[in-house]
């Protein structure tokens, strides 16, 4: 007998038939065997998906505008991630010191630009990726605001949506200062000169940015922690309670 | 109980659907009525076989308690109330006017013991909880049906694809424009000018009109009490952009001076951090 050799598609078939394929695709993913295009795998692509659920089955059609809501927040989200992976693959090459005669951290941010893999695009886009979040969450609260999506009942979501505004100021601010260059501290002696004038804790508020009285190696270590771990996670929980209040508040505002 | 189990006067159903039907009564509604008053009539014919066939039939509860509490204090009832419908098919009359004058029995539910019925053997394995909840303790979600569309595919492709080109968008400019990255920093040498990152550029620029402590505390402070007080402050319901000309107006005048004062920082300010025109000194802007 001879024995024929099955094709690629018999085997990807074979293969969505196994049963660690069905238990890793749950029913309504597209990717299980026998998905239709039905309203009931519709909603159970959405339902049946730990990321989609974050959406509800349905929403209201004239969300799909793209000129309501110009996807600004999904776009900030989506830049908060991308920063994230790419923050985080800046951190294996990055040492936050930068001591008398030391400066490791200018060091590995040349290091990082002309010895590691890819290490010069990760951090373009780390850094043009930053600048557009501050720009796209701007936009997205003006968006919020000329659409009235802050009436009742999402007054809260929107104060939630401005703690996330200056959040996202904070960590871009704080990454500001990690390259260690001649831009890096004196826009942020400029930025925290301003907090050397609130009113009775003006020294104890400057002391607390800075960790000294002057922008130096402290600061780089505090604002570091700030901006790997501090502010995200107080900006994930944040986000968090953003988008569980977007569906308790009954989905996309409007329309119009 | 099977409807079509329930023993009835067919000669009282024929009548009275005849009299319905003449009054241009719709059909349904008519054999309805010409059934009820049927039923009734034959039970106060036969009250003690009506009572059997009951009894039978393993009766539903409230229907049940007055049939199956004893024929005795239900037949009086059933009497009365069957004896109009008879009385008026016999003179030819409009039977279900009166039919529906007359008071049908009481139903009367079990009371409530406070004990948990014991299952049936063989019964499955399950069993209901019921409580009573106050309405106030039940969140009430108002939301209307309205035209809504599937997430998936719908929404989802417009992100997907959103996100795709922003994130090629972002690649192709990274590739090809470096972010800064100047000499080591040098606390003892000031570059000129030097300035806060563009997000702030606005407020080091109304440095130059106010006291740092209005500039620096005040404003920031105002801006963020007042955008997070922004929905309770702005209490008109609508969100029609005609209905809100206020403010929209106010909103778009502070956005604005927010902008053009950045972008007046950015562009407009160079060495001392003095006014520049950009085409003819030069941009000292920095991203």
């Amino acid at each position: 007998m001879k024995l024929k050799p099955p094709s690629p598609g018999d085997l990807g078939e074979r293969l969505r038939e196994t049963e660690v394929w069905k238990s890793i695709f749950r029913p309504g993913s597209i990717f299980r065997k026998g998905y239709k295009d039905t309203s009931r795998d519709r909603a159970l692509a959405t339902m049946n998906n730990v990321l989609y659920h974050l959406h509800p089955v349905k929403v209201k059609r004239h969300g799909l505008k793209l000129t309501y809501t110009f996807c600004l927040g999904g776009l900030s989200f989506f830049l908060f991630v991308l920063l994230t992976i790419t923050g985080i693959f800046l951190m294996f090459f990055y040492r936050p010191t930068a001591d008398i005669g030391g400066a490791q951290a200018f060091q590995d941010m040349q290091l990082i630009r002309t010895s590691v893999f890819f290490g010069d695009l990760v951090r373009n886009l780390h850094r043009w990726g930053a600048h557009l979040m501050v720009f796209s969450v701007t936009l997205h609260m003006a968006r919020v605001f000329y659409t009235g999506a802050y009436k009742p009942p999402r007054e809260f979501n929107w104060v939630v949506g401005v703690i996330l505004l200056f959040l996202t100021l904070g960590l871009s601010f704080t990454g500001y200062l990690l390259p260690w260059d001649q831009l890096a501290i004196w826009a942020v002696t400029v930025g925290t000169s301003l907090a050397g004038y609130s009113p009775l804790i003006a020294k104890q508020a400057n002391f607390l940015l800075l960790g000294g009285v002057v922008v130096g190696p402290e600061t780089l270590l505090r604002w570091y922690t700030l901006h790997v771990i501090a502010l995200p996670f107080v900006l994930v929980i944040f986000l968090a309670v953003h988008f569980w209040r977007i569906r308790k508040d009954g989905g996309i505002s409007g329309p119009l | 109980m099977a409807k079509e189990d329930t023993p009835l006067d067919q000669e009282v159903f024929d009548s009275t659907l005849e009299a319905e039907l003449a009054k241009g009564i719709d059909r349904r509604v008519a054999e309805g009525r010409a059934r009820s008053a049927a039923v009734r009539a034959f039970r106060a014919a036969n009250p003690e076989e009506a009572a059997k066939h009951e009894a039978a039939g393993g009766a539903p509860a409230a229907a049940a308690a007055a049939g199956g509490n004893g024929g005795a204090a239900a037949a009086p009832a059933a009497a009365a109330a069957a004896a109009a419908p008879a009385g008026a098919v016999a003179t030819g009359g409009a039977p279900v006017a009166v039919a529906a004058s007359v008071t049908t029995p009481v139903r009367e539910a079990p009371l409530p013991t406070g004990n948990l019925p014991t299952p049936k053997k063989g019964a499955d394995d399950k069993h209901r909880l019921l409580a009573l909840v106050p309405p106030e303790g039940i969140q009430r979600v108002d939301r209307e049906q309205g035209d809504r569309v599937n997430v998936w595919p719908h929404l989802l492709i417009e992100e997907f694809v959103a996100m795709f080109i922003l994130l090629a968008a972002l690649t192709v400019f990274s590739t090809f424009i470096n972010a800064p990255l100047r000499e080591l920093a040098n606390p003892n040498l000031t570059p000129n000018p030097s300035k806060a990152p563009w997000y702030f550029l606005g407020l080091q620029e109304l440095l130059r009109y106010f006291h740092p402590m209005v500039a620096g505390i005040t404003i920031p402070t105002f801006i963020l009490i007042g955008l997070m007080a922004v929905p309770y402050v702005d209490r008109n319901p609508s969100n029609k952009p005609g209905d809100r000309k206020i403010a929209i107006t106010m909103f778009t005048i502070l956005f604005m001076f927010g902008g053009i004062l950045t972008i007046i920082g950015s562009f407009f300010r160079g060495p001392g951090y003095n006014w520049v025109w950009p085409w003819a000194q030069g941009v000292f802007f920095e991203l």
